[in-house]
């Protein structure tokens, strides 16, 4: 099926789902209301006209001050059987950071899920295991959001840096030398 | 009596206590820990001994992980029960740092995600940017990318059983593997000036043109490379060690397979014919004849064999686009997206001006819209989604790596084997986690 057609016939099933269908260059994105979006990827991924048996990729975009909804989780699939694809968009509100997780139709979401809330700070709900996957586990923020700098403050360092600097407090007085105090002192961060 | 689990006693207990009298003279004592831990044994014997679940921290600085690859590992004897991988200690922020850089200043940071295959990346990227602002790149460009693309494959698959059966405990194949990748790399030095962090793409086309005699020793290097495959095969292939340590291990099902978002040799290696570079065809590919090998039991057996196949597939991709090439120009007329000659550059003002703005704000002509992009590099899909706001830089790009992935599918691959096929897995997925942390 050619991908307009498949944005179509989603239409047509969940009319009250779909928002609006975009083309750009050959690729067709669907954009989803975010709350029946496990029904919806349940029904393009059972239904035999369109199985869409591999999910290619998951990931969140912010678009800061750009859209009325901040976030949207994207979905490209793919079906092997009949070698098309499709982008699904969902909308996630600023205020509500919640969506259903798609991780029992695609185990592969699992760390793409992950990197969702780990990057975003959406939930994915029914995720068997949501933890940071990239950042350290007791980051604050989350880095690719655009409100989030690129650089840190004049002076900011990671707090893991200060247990560390600890551990290695007395090593002068035991003989050790690690380097590890000098390189500090020398401004090397 | 076959022991499982680990025994482990009370730490105190351990060994026999030394004392010395200062004279070379020595007498040992059986302190209390000791005699409970000699009763213990009278258990052993009637055969109720206590096992717990030991926890191995495998990794990150492990030579077999392949990187900063960390996997604790919870161990039942010798069979590992729960794998858990970490990953995030290479993590750079490449997506973050892309929406803050021009479309042509981010190729340099595609380098940095598979560095073993660094040209496959930064063709990925081009080819993603020119279909999102509708350049047509030059025949011989695209013959060019091909080529290099199949050498930068035959790079990557070269480390791949090198390290590969390294790790399980063949030293040789790493060094006949290291011969070989070094003629190929001497060629991209010859071609770009760089070895490893190639950066020769352009958005548009390629950095510069290959000369006859560059093309003429890659083909000479072609007739000889089948030679040397059958080399590294008769090494391993049929050696019983290697049969036995990797024939059954690590078996993964093409449903599975799929269902996890698996791509490249893993998913060839369940059977599965999926290829970018057949599916999507882009560049030459559909110009040239070539065949996608696939595996059968989808064990680590089938994905070295992929890889294998994979050498005379790129092989002779090689070959025929160096047959077929023609000349022309290697760059696209897409002034506004594209830097301008250098010569012209330094001669005319118009091109200074053009190239002035192009590098201090970027090509202001990106379309809005989005597109994704996947190329076949040689660890599976590298797909590239890229959010354009009209601006010179990337609202954001979205890197989907292969490796991210199949490392999410150790623990389906490693619960329930031996901690010695962990290491056997971890090599049949060929990760690099430069691609992983991104």
């Amino acid at each position: 099926m050619e991908a307009r057609e498949i944005a179509e016939a989603i239409k047509e099933i969940f009319q009250l789902e779909v928002k609006d269908i975009q083309e750009f260059r050959g690729q067709v994105s669907v954009i989803i209301k975010k709350e029946r979006i496990h029904e919806i990827m349940k029904y393009l991924y059972d239904t035999a006209e369109f199985c869409f048996d591999y999910l290619q990729d998951l990931c969140g975009v912010d678009y800061l001050d750009k859209k009325e909804k901040r976030f949207e989780i994207v979905y490209h699939l793919y079906s092997f059987r009949h070698r098309h694809m499709i982008r699904i968009k969902a909308e996630v509100p600023e205020d509500d950071m919640f969506i259903d997780s798609v991780v029992c139709i695609w185990t592969g979401a699992n760390w793409h899920e992950r990197e969702a809330y780990d990057m975003y700070g959406i939930v994915f709900k029914g995720h068997p295991d949501l933890r940071r996957i990239l950042m350290p586990e007791d980051w604050e923020g989350f880095p690719l959001r655009k409100d989030y700098p690129l650089r840190g403050p004049e002076g900011w360092e990671w707090k893991g840096i200060k247990e560390i600097e600890e551990l290695h407090t007395n090593d002068d007085e035991r003989g050790i030398k690690t380097g590890f105090k000098g390189s500090r002192d020398q401004g090397i961060k | 009596m076959m022991m499982k689990g680990v025994l482990r006693q009370d730490s105190r207990g351990q060994g026999i206590k030394e004392s010395s009298d200062g004279m070379g003279t020595t007498e040992y004592n059986l302190n209390k820990d000791v005699s409970g831990a000699l009763s213990n044994s009278a258990t052993i014997k009637s055969g109720s001994l206590a096992t717990e679940e030991l926890t191995l921290s495998f990794g990150p600085q492990h030579p077999a992980a392949h990187g900063v690859l960390r996997l604790v590992l919870q161990l039942d004897g010798e069979t590992v029960v729960r794998c858990t991988p970490y990953v995030g200690y290479l993590h750079r922020g490449i997506e973050k740092l892309a929406e803050h850089r021009n479309y042509f200043q981010i190729i340099p940071l595609t380098d940095r995600l598979d560095y073993v295959s660094s040209m496959t990346n930064n063709i990925g990227y081009c080819i993603a940017v020119e279909k999102l602002s509708g350049i047509d790149v030059p025949e011989r460009a695209k013959f060019i990318r091909t080529l290099a693309a199949e050498m930068s494959r035959i790079l990557s698959h070269l480390l791949c059983p090198g390290t590969h059966a390294l790790d399980i405990g063949a030293m040789t194949v790493f060094l006949y593997c290291f011969r070989e990748r070094e003629k190929f790399i001497d060629l991209f030095e010859r071609l770009c000036g760089a070895r490893l962090t190639v950066s020769y793409p352009r958005i548009g086309g390629v950095r510069n043109d290959v000369g006859n005699d560059w093309l003429e020793d890659l083909y000479k290097l072609t007739e000889e490379f089948p030679m040397r495959i059958e080399q590294y095969e008769t090494l391993i292939d049929q050696n019983r060690i290697w049969l036995r340590r990797t024939k059954g291990i690590g078996v993964i099902s093409a449903e599975d397979a799929i269902n996890m978002g698996l791509s490249g040799p893993l998913l060839r290696g369940s059977g599965v014919a999926y290829d970018v570079r057949k599916f999507m065809p882009y560049n030459v590919y559909d110009k040239v004849k070539w065949e996608v090998p696939t595996g059968k039991n989808g064990d680590v057996y089938d994905r070295y064999r992929v890889r294998m196949e994979e050498f005379r597939q790129s092989n002779s991709i090689i070959r025929q686009c160096i047959e077929k090439i023609s000349s022309g120009p290697i760059m696209a007329q897409a002034p506004k997206f594209i830097l301008p000659p250098k010569d012209k550059v330094l001669t005319d003002i118009e091109h200074l001006i053009h190239h002035f703005v192009l590098i201090t704000k970027g090509a202001q002509t990106a379309p809005h819209g989005e597109i994704y992009v996947a190329t076949e590099v040689p660890k599976g899909e590298l797909g590239f989604y890229i959010v354009s706001d009209g601006t010179g830089k990337p609202y954001r790009m979205r890197i989907r790596a292969p490796s991210f992935v199949h490392i999410s599918a150790l623990p389906k691959l490693c619960e329930g084997a031996m901690v010695a096929d962990v290491v056997a897995n971890i090599g049949s997925i060929d990760i690099v986690l430069g691609e992983c942390d991104r």
